[in-house]
């Protein structure tokens, strides 16, 4: 079948091609190898004649290809001509003509070391900007919130209602098995390392303190980020793709107020309470696990719960909660209004929303550590 | 492979007998419709009627409650996965809203099904993204877009020299100049029109577009009612007493039509 393809014969400095079969897709590897050993003779060859008389079966392939070997033979200096082609593919053959050369790569390629320092300085830029663009967004948040408390009739609670619900109480259960886990597994840990020098009966401060100033808070805010936060990024970025943003715009609502500020509140308020729930929850399971693994009834755990906690403990927790829903809620509005037109962005930018959210919480964290510890607290 | 006793036309796809529905209602209602080769048949009907639906349960988007269909003569129930993909690569689809993918720039939308089936060298591969994207008249500075760069008109060519990328012998498009202006619309007509005569396509066109019915479709079907109540060429729609046609063929929208008609009998 491929000798058949394509054959050629030389008379003097006169190259005949005799080109049959089917040139259509299913054989175009095949002649574009032929065609490349043709064109690759550097005979002394003035003129050449393709006979494309037994084609019996053209497509675009084929077409394309028989224009190929024809435009390097042109650009060697040959005569080139094509003869016997059936009146059926004139057209097809018309149209191929008109194809411009294929502009060769406009990249520029660079080296290794440039494309490094390209590389890091964007993701510098990048960084500088989310910095940025979330200030922007913090003081865009702020004003929708002041016009608001100054017309609270403008406040959206319908819609801060919705999304209470899906932020916070469609949470619960998941907040709670988390952090009941969690609080056993310290528990747990604490009393099997504890018992070598007999100091059991401390595991009981470690876990009350640990949970209600940093562990309880923590954890919901890493799971409301990857929950909540990512939903927020995905719902604003579809919005964005299809117009929806615009469409606000044009009718002379603020999309902040409409669609960022009822998030954010829901946010604020909702985090607040699941730290609460999760920190009793983590509570719960250490209780449990000091009880039946280390022994220690619930009368002695909630006496020395009582000694080894202050109110003081449990506020240093709550008060960090809202603040972490902020940062959650900014960075996530921040990258949905960042999408652009195509799927690939909006998964980017939900992982990029939930990856922040995340390093950003920790980060807080470390802050309002040095804080109190500074206060005192 | 089918041939049409009647009129001696080879049949490329022939839909018998069939029934397509959603919950209780039955959107198509023992449908028969026969396409021919070569020709490019328009699908018209009222908005909900179900022409997509069709076009979707052929390609075999939709699944069938009951009836045939056959493809090249191949019933594609009955066929194996193997047949199936055979004969997909024998069709082009241009979904309404272009269907591009997005995360793939347009000279990669053009490649993907070439690339997919046939192995063939880079080199090619770019040359006949240039030549498909000229083919629909678009230059080859778009080749490194996003799809999210382009503009509607731009998009839908795209769309067309993707379903064309593999010269498919037919074409289905979902109604291919709607969202677009005037001239767009008509720029798109002839151009379908010229593809179908160098590429010898059969063409099924789904489309409410009134001009392009009159300018590039030999053959028209009319849907309503879950059935094909018409099928012929134009100067047969417009003579039709059927009220659903009339108001179709000779309502407000269509006036230049009736001038054009009218003109055209003259």
């Amino acid at each position: 079948m491929t000798a058949t393809l394509l054959e050629s014969t030389t008379e003097g400095e006169r190259l005949r091609l005799a080109a049959a079969g089917a040139w259509t897709a299913q054989h175009a590897r095949v002649i574009e190898k032929l065609i490349d050993t043709q064109t690759g003779k550097r005979e002394a060859i003035r003129s050449v004649v393709v006979d494309a008389g037994g084609i019996e079966k053209l497509d675009t392939f084929g077409a394309w290809l028989l224009e190929r070997l024809v435009r390097a033979w042109k650009a060697h200096g040959c005569e080139t001509a094509i003869v016997g082609l059936a009146e059926t593919y004139r057209g097809l053959m018309d149209e191929v003509r008109t194809v411009p050369e294929n502009a060769p790569d406009q990249r520029r390629h660079r080296g290794e070391i440039v494309h490094t320092v390209i590389a890091v300085g964007r993701t510098m830029v990048k960084a500088l900007d989310s910095l940025v663009s979330s200030a922007n967004m913090i003081g865009a948040v702020s004003i929708a919130l002041l016009r608001v408390l100054v017309r609270p009739r403008r406040f959206r609670l319908t819609a801060m209602v919705h999304h209470l619900e899906n932020v916070g109480w469609r949470a619960v259960p998941i907040i709670l098995l988390i952090t009941f886990l969690i609080g056993c597994i310290i528990a747990q840990q604490g009393i099997f390392h504890f018992r070598k020098f007999g100091a059991d009966v401390y595991v009981v401060d470690m876990v009350g303190i640990l949970v209600l100033r940093e562990i309880g808070v923590l954890i919901v805010s890493i799971m409301v980020a990857g929950r909540s936060g990512s939903a927020y990024t995905a719902e604003l970025g579809s919005m964005k793709m299809r117009e929806e943003i615009d469409a606000l715009r044009t009718m002379g609502f603020d999309p902040v107020e409409v669609l960022i500020l009822p998030r954010i509140l829901a946010l604020i308020i909702g985090v607040p309470i699941l730290t609460f729930l999760g920190s009793i929850a983590a509570l719960y399971g250490g209780g449990l696990v000091a009880w039946f693994y280390g022994g220690i009834d619930p009368e002695i755990f909630l006496g020395r719960l009582k000694e080894a906690i202050s109110l003081q403990t449990f506020e240093v927790g709550m008060i960090k909660a809202p603040f972490m829903a902020l940062v959650i809620g900014i960075v996530a509005c921040v990258q949905g209004l960042k999408v652009k037109g195509s799927a690939e962005s909006l998964g980017l930018q939900t992982t990029a929303s939930v990856v922040e959210s995340i390093f950003l919480v920790i980060v807080l964290d470390g802050l309002f550590a040095i804080f109190f510890a500074s206060i005192g607290m | 492979m089918v041939t049409n006793g009647r009129s001696g036309k080879e049949v490329v796809i022939a839909v018998r007998d069939v029934v397509v529905g959603f919950g209780e209602a039955n959107v198509l209602n023992h449908l028969d419709l026969d396409v021919y080769r070569g020709e490019v048949l328009g699908f018209v009907g009222g908005s909900g009627a179900g022409k997509s639906v069709l076009m979707r349960t052929i390609i075999g988007l939709l699944p069938k409650r009951h009836g045939k269909i056959e493809v090249f003569g191949v019933d594609m129930d009955a066929a194996s996965d193997k047949e199936r993909q055979a004969v997909e690569r024998r069709w082009g689809v241009l979904f309404q809203q272009g269907a591009l993918f997005s995360s793939l720039t347009v000279k990669e939308n053009v490649q993907f099904p070439v690339r997919e089936y046939l192995k063939l060298s880079q080199r090619l591969l770019d040359e006949l993204a240039v030549a498909k994207l000229e083919m629909v008249g678009l230059s080859a500075d778009v080749q490194d877009k996003f799809p999210s760069e382009l503009s509607g008109g731009m998009t839908k060519r795209v769309a067309l020299a993707r379903a064309l990328a593999l010269d498919p012998e037919i074409v289905f498009l979902d109604e291919p100049t709607s969202g677009l202006d005037p001239i767009g619309a008509g720029d798109f007509d002839s151009l379908i029109a010229t593809l179908q005569r160098t590429l010898g396509l059969t063409v099924f066109m789904v489309t409410h577009d009134l001009d392009s019915l009159y300018t590039v479709c030999d053959r028209i079907a009319v849907l309503a009612d879950g059935k094909v109540i018409a099928q012929g060429t134009m100067e047969t729609m417009l003579a039709s007493e059927h009220p659903w046609l009339r108001a179709y063929f000779h309502g407000k929208r269509a006036r230049s039509l009736d001038r054009n008609a009218a003109a055209a009998h003259a």
